[in-house]
């Protein structure tokens, strides 16, 4: 069991190096990217394009820990559908535009992610997993349990999309993607900002080598909180966004199976690859709307199987699969 | 230096003419593993200024020791101290922010990162730059006139741009070495700096810990004992986590309770 990590860490490793080259080339993905981004309602169905934006955040946040810090959450569920949960009930309760609610849940998210992170980074690999999922099926009981606020197994209903008035926004999910789609994207900018920042390095440092990081004088457990927080302030902006658009939001956010499609995401689109998480996104979630709109019961065994594959024949993800095909390809000419 | 110290244990710290006081001082430091006890009751004084050679046979509890120094790991009993500060069980980045710097036995460095990203990140931790999340990492580039120094002292100029991962083992010794020079330390502790190196590399640390030594302390454990008499101003032999012996490397090399413990390990190794 011990060698999974490691693994995971020396492939995100692997990756990371690539990255660190910069070339013209990342202007050019950098338009494609944001073009793709301000088409995709033109190219599906606008709810499922608000869906994928939000995938794709939680799947970065994600990343910001198992690709440079070198954690595997496995309770990233907790801040999903915490917020999604907070940021309904601001939404209900409160009646402010959407973007300031999902704000609170995201604060939330991060609030929660305090005493977790303080309580599991002192495990890591297999054990660091099992403690955030300990954590995140803790908060799915609750959720459950306290049914007057959370509704319980109905789920919280009614979630409006307020927007300073603006009724087509409001109303309508083609324009509410581009009202969405901002929110992402500067979630997206403060994970690049995080990763190439001093901060960021030594998160890579720890990854690498946390013994080595302590003897450099840093305090690793305090820069694993903290990257812990981030993620979770992302992911919580993602979830947010995720309930607004819907209009409810179910425990179903807050299971384990979410944790684990977050992780599936991440892995598809490339550990470490950070923009891997927009494809990996893209691919899931169209995948399991093509399967359940066509009748199709067991998803879970598609998205396994893919799963299962990819793993085993690109380890380095979809992302980092291209990437190292392009430098083994600049190497040789 | 008195030859006659080696075997008076109880007063060694008593006149050391040359030297200045002790820096770092171990009382009764012991640590003991479910029952196994790797370092036991060991008294320790290393002088400032001074370069101090542990030695012993494979397992007679220096790099236990190394990492009670550190703060890798926290003592079962008995005290540390730093230049009369109480340092016992402080955590190894706590140690890093005093001044206590320490290669490791295996070669232990970030392989994607370049020689100048390590010391970079050397260079960084006591400023508290890397909490920031905030800005660019190009920030980094303020530490690049020192490392380039620091590369410079330890001869890896040429290689400043190559991750780590790449280096030959001699080198990634180097950078190693400049990673602890980086931490500015007033005691720095090298496990094991030549261990698995040909002569040339051997010939070649000497050298270089020699030059680095000045207006430090150093504290080294070695195999070998051309390097230890080659550097060490003192020598304290451990043996199954006990002091056997202590006192200059000539005096240390003839005590029979030496000759005794290496002799009997001769064929292990």
């Amino acid at each position: 069991m011990t060698s999974a990590p490691t693994t995971i860490t020396s492939v995100a490793a692997a990756a990371n190096h690539l990255a660190s080259r910069r070339s013209p080339l990342r202007w050019v993905l950098l338009a494609v990217g944001l073009l793709a981004a301000l088409s995709l309602p033109w190219l599906v169905y606008p709810p499922l394009a608000m869906d994928i934006a939000a995938w794709a955040l939680f799947a970065i946040a994600l990343d910001l820990l198992l690709g440079f810090t070198g954690l595997l959450s496995f309770g990233h569920a907790a801040f999903w559908g915490g917020s999604a949960y907070v940021t309904g009930l601001v939404a209900i309760n409160v009646g402010v535009p959407f973007p300031v609610a999902i704000l609170v849940g995201a604060l939330f998210a991060m609030l929660l992610a305090v005493p977790i992170g303080f309580l599991s980074v002192r495990s890591s690999g297999i054990y660091f997993a099992m403690v955030t999922l300990a954590f995140a099926q803790m908060l799915y009981f609750f959720a459950n349990q306290w049914r007057d606020v959370t509704g319980g197994e109905n789920g919280l209903q009614g979630i409006p999309r307020n927007f300073f008035g603006i009724e087509l926004i409001e109303t309508d999910p083609f324009y509410f993607y581009y009202a969405g789609l901002p929110i992402v994207l500067l979630g997206m900018w403060a994970a690049w900002r995080i990763i190439h920042s001093p901060f960021g390095k030594v998160l890579v440092a720890i990854r690498d080598n946390p013994a080595r990081a302590s003897a450099l004088g840093y305090d690793v457990q305090r820069y694993k909180v903290m990257a812990f927080v981030m993620s979770a302030g992302l992911a919580g902006t993602a979830g947010g966004l995720f309930s607004i658009s819907h209009g409810f939001a179910s425990l179903q956010e807050l299971n384990w199976t979410t944790s684990g499609k977050v992780v599936l995401i991440t892995v598809l689109g490339g550990i470490g690859t950070l923009w891997g998480g927009t494809i990996g996104a893209a691919l899931v979630v169209m995948l399991e709307d093509w399967l359940a709109t066509s009748g199709f019961e067991g998803i879970g065994i598609i998205t396994g199987t893919v799963f299962v594959i990819v793993v085993l024949a690109f380890r380095r993800g979809i992302w980092g699969t291209v990437r190292d095909l392009k430098a083994r390809f600049r190497s040789r000419t | 230096m008195k030859a006659a110290d080696a075997d008076h244990t109880s007063t060694r710290a008593d006149h050391r003419p040359s030297l200045g006081g002790a820096l770092l001082t171990t009382s009764g430091l012991t640590k003991s593993f479910r029952g196994f006890t790797a370092v036991n009751g060991v008294d320790l004084q290393v002088r400032e200024g001074s370069v101090h050679a542990l030695v012993g046979p494979n397992g007679a509890g220096k790099t236990t020791l190394f990492n009670l120094l550190t703060g890798f790991l926290a003592p079962s009993s008995g005290t540390v101290t730093l230049a009369g500060q109480d340092v016992t069980g402080l955590p190894p980045e706590k140690m890093a922010h005093l001044g206590v710097a320490r290669s490791f036995q295996i070669t232990s460095l970030f392989d994607q990162l370049t020689a100048t990203e390590h010391l970079e990140l050397a260079l960084q931790s006591s400023t508290g730059q890397g909490l920031k999340f905030w800005r660019s990492d190009v920030l980094m580039g303020r530490f690049a006139d020192r490392s380039a120094e620091l590369l410079e002292e330890v001869g890896l100029s040429d290689q400043a741009h190559e991750p780590a991962g790449a280096l030959a083992y001699g080198r990634k010794r180097a950078l190693e070495l400049a990673i602890a020079l980086a931490l500015e330390p007033r005691l720095l502790l090298l496990d094991e700096p030549t261990a698995g190196m040909g002569i040339e590399d051997v010939s070649r640390t000497i050298e270089l810990v020699r030059r680095v030594a000045v207006g430090r302390t150093v504290v080294f454990v070695d195999h070998n004992m051309h390097v230890v008499g080659s550097l060490a101003d003192q020598v304290t032999v451990l043996q199954q986590g006990r002091v056997l012996a202590e006192g200059p490397y000539d005096a240390v090399r003839t005590d029979p309770r030496v000759i005794t413990a290496y002799l009997g390990e001769e064929q292990d190794d």
